[in-house]
């Protein structure tokens, strides 16, 4: 993964290796700002619209006044500032900056990336402000009403081409893991956009059909988009930081090719119960516990590589979020592994388990891992330092127990609910009463991620507009010991 | 491995077989005449009224599927006579089948509780008629008057000298609630028989 190739010890080419980084560095980086200002923005949108659905969901009179703030608008609207307007628009960025990294290939006609993310951003204005007026179309995962799918496809299809254009300039040689990722991502994500757009707004097939299409999408754009890039980051990042090689290319492969097989026939087990044949549903369930085989592959990889290095976690801001992510998408793989199980399912099944679990994976993994790669491409791309560690150091506890927090109070509430549910003598406002405190904690919750927001928007915006040091003298959390480069 | 177009059919042949079993095969075994939406003239109130449904996410805290007796306890706590099949929604023009219960299912509401009178009490305010609800009111379908002021036969007197009239939009929201009811007589001649899990 290690992406200096210059045999060792030549100085020459070592340093002809780095001005070339350098070169492909400052290629991205009007770009690069852009777009994170976008993922920016909605991000503290969708923090702000999560802390409104949150607070109504415990006390129902709280802005009920009007049908524009009514708790099922703006619990499609969170879903989809954070899932295109904030998660995709990071993941843009970082993308496009290892593939041009890894390829070493600087990008050409930046221009046309300022106006992908217009499209994008525009995309998102239209949808979120769709839902609120009432357009929503409350399909899970694809609420903005269909006009604004050709804007997003549009924007989507500059970056596709970028990112092809970079492939096919790349230097000749080995192609890394974290390439044949971003590359299947950049693929994956478009058509899985389209054939949902489709089959469910453009040409809608039956009803009942439309349950199998709208959780195959909702699954897999976890699954073939985030998933691809965070795990890219991670197998990019980790060596980086800490100055040695991926334990095993074979495991990298390994990972890469079940991930592609498995995943892809995840989502039906949404479904289970649902009036479907039964092969439909087993299909998921049996791919979601194969899943089991890239998850530990990756995990083994990542842990035998961080073995011994564990100290640099004290002083690099990138590696505490990219290891926390890391260490999620173990876990949140796991548990969906299990939860896929009829078993479980008959208990958890319509219960906010399944809001915890969607948090493990689209925050403490894919999120954080976004984080922690922004932390690190930011000072290289944009050419200014992080203006404070003490702001870091507070975004990450803050995140991180804040979605500990989250996390733990859902899954308990969610399986409480469930058994309630189960228990057909117990009055449905009793189940309904019984969830409160956990809901209470969720909002709780909920203001930490603000804080740990607010921390990360204060430094990105000092730093977008030039109000902080010109990079040299990274900004660290600790001492850093002499044992890397 | 260095080569790019070995990787790209690698991840595209995954995917499409994915693509082809669990987004076309399905798309392509529900369709034809019976699966189509056959709405009459009464049913144009009830489309409209989905409409309602799908706006204001009701489908985020409300299913509309009533699972098998060993997989759940929905037929006990008095959600359907039997549990739902596929040709249940044919005449659906879109699947909200639902993946959260903070409120009841509601595939047969219709059948459960067939007044109008109760459902335009609960929109309106659901701590009138259910006490600690969470459901959030939804005031906005309503024009509130002073009893009597409106002149309106389906005005609802909510006890404090107001009453409150249904707007068009809560009346067609109704009408798609009453139209709830999958387990009323026989099973429609299933198409799909029901999997047994
Ligand atoms: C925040 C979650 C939430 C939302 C959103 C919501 N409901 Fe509810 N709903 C509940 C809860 C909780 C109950 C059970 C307590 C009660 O009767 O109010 C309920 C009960 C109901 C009932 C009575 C069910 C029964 O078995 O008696 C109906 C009908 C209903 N809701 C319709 C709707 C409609 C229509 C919408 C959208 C306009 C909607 N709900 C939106 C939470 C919600």
């Amino acid at each position: 993964m290690n992406d200096s190739r210059p045999a060792q010890g030549d100085p020459a080419a070592i340093e002809a290796s780095r001005t070339q980084r350098v070169e492909i560095d400052l290629s991205l980086r009007g770009p690069t700002m852009h777009w994170l200002a976008v993922a920016l923005f909605w991000l503290l949108l969708g923090t702000f619209e999560a802390m409104l659905a949150s607070h109504k969901l415990t006390t129902p009179e709280f802005l009920a006044g009007s049908p524009w703030l009514t708790f099922g608008r703006i619990r499609q609207a969170h879903l989809e500032s954070m899932v295109y307007g904030w998660l995709s628009a990071a993941s843009v960025p970082v993308l496009l900056w290892m593939l041009a990294r890894l390829c070493r290939a600087p990008l050409r006609h930046g221009w046309t990336l300022h106006v992908s993310a217009v499209l994008w951003n525009v995309g998102n204005l239209i949808g979120g402000f769709g839902i609120i007026a009432g357009y929503g179309t409350s399909m899970e995962w694809l609420e903005y009403p269909p006009v604004a799918a050709p804007f997003l496809l549009a924007g989507f299809a500059i970056v596709l081409w970028h990112g092809v254009d970079m492939l096919r300039r790349r230097a000749p040689g080995h192609i890394y893991v974290s390439q044949w990722y971003l590359f299947a991502a950049l693929i994956w994500f478009p058509l899985l956009y389209l054939t949902a757009q489709t089959l469910l707004f453009w040409k809608p097939v039956a009803a009942i059909a439309q349950g199998p299409v709208n959780w195959w999408y909702a699954h897999n754009v976890l699954g073939l988009w985030f998933t691809p890039v965070g795990l890219a980051s991670a197998y990019y990042l980790i060596p980086k930081v800490i100055g040695r090689p991926i334990h095993s290319y074979y495991l990298s492969a390994v990972g890469f090719w079940t991930l592609a097989f498995f995943y892809s026939w995840n989502g039906m087990h949404h479904l289970v119960g649902g009036p479907y044949p039964a092969w439909l549903v087993s299909t998921s369930i049996a791919a979601s516990v194969m899943m089991v085989v890239p998850v530990v592959t990756v995990a083994v990889n990542h842990h035998m590589t961080m073995v011994g290095h564990f100290s640099a976690l004290r002083w690099s801001p990138t590696l505490r979020f990219v290891v926390f992510g890391a260490m999620s998408y173990t876990l949140v793989s796991l548990q969906g592994s299990l939860t896929a199980v009829r078993a479980v399912q008959r208990v958890v099944h319509f219960t906010h388990y399944t809001v915890a679990h969607a948090h493990l994976g689209m925050y403490a993994f894919a999120t954080m891992i976004m984080f922690g790669s922004i932390y690190y491409m930011v000072p290289r791309v944009i050419g200014r330092e992080w203006p404070s560690a003490r702001l870091i150091r507070v975004h990450f506890w803050a995140s991180a127990i804040g979605i500990t927090l989250y996390f733990v109070a859902l899954t308990v509430g969610g399986i409480e609910q469930g058994l309630n549910l189960q228990n057909a003598e117990m009055p449905f406002l009793e189940v309904v009463r019984r969830t409160i405190p956990y809901l209470h904690l969720r909002t709780f919750s909920g203001i930490l991620l603000s804080i740990g927001h607010f921390a990360f928007a204060i430094s990105l915006v000092r730093v977008l507009i030039g109000k902080t040091r010109p990079a040299g003298e990274p900004t660290l959390l600790a001492v850093r010991h002499p044992v890397t480069a | 491995m260095n080569r790019l177009w070995i990787i790209f059919a690698g991840f595209m042949i995954t995917f499409t077989t994915a693509w082809i079993g669990l987004a076309m095969l399905p798309s392509a075994h529900y369709r034809g005449p019976e699966w189509g939406a056959q709405l009459g003239e009464n049913d144009l109130l009830v489309e409209q009224g989905r409409g309602v449904f799908i706006q204001n996410g009701c489908v985020y805290c409300h299913s509309q599927q009533v699972t098998a007796r060993n997989f759940r306890s929905d037929q006990d706590r008095g959600w359907g006579a039997r549990r739902t099949v596929a040709s249940d929604y044919r005449n659906d023009k879109r699947g909200l089948f639902g993946t959260m219960r903070t409120g009841p299912d509601l595939a047969n509401i219709g059948s459960r509780n067939s007044s109008p009178q109760w459902h335009y009490l609960h929109l309106y305010d659901p701590q009138i008629t259910s006490k600690g609800s969470v459901m959030p009111p939804m005031r906005f379908l309503f024009d509130r008057h002073k009893a009597g002021a409106s002149g309106s036969t389906e005005a609802l007197p909510l006890g404090d000298g107001d009453e409150i009239v249904p707007k068009p939009e809560a009346r067609a929201l109704v009408a798609y609630l009453l139209s709830r009811k999958h387990d009323v007589g026989e099973p429609p001649e299933a198409f799909e028989p029901p999997a047994t899990q």
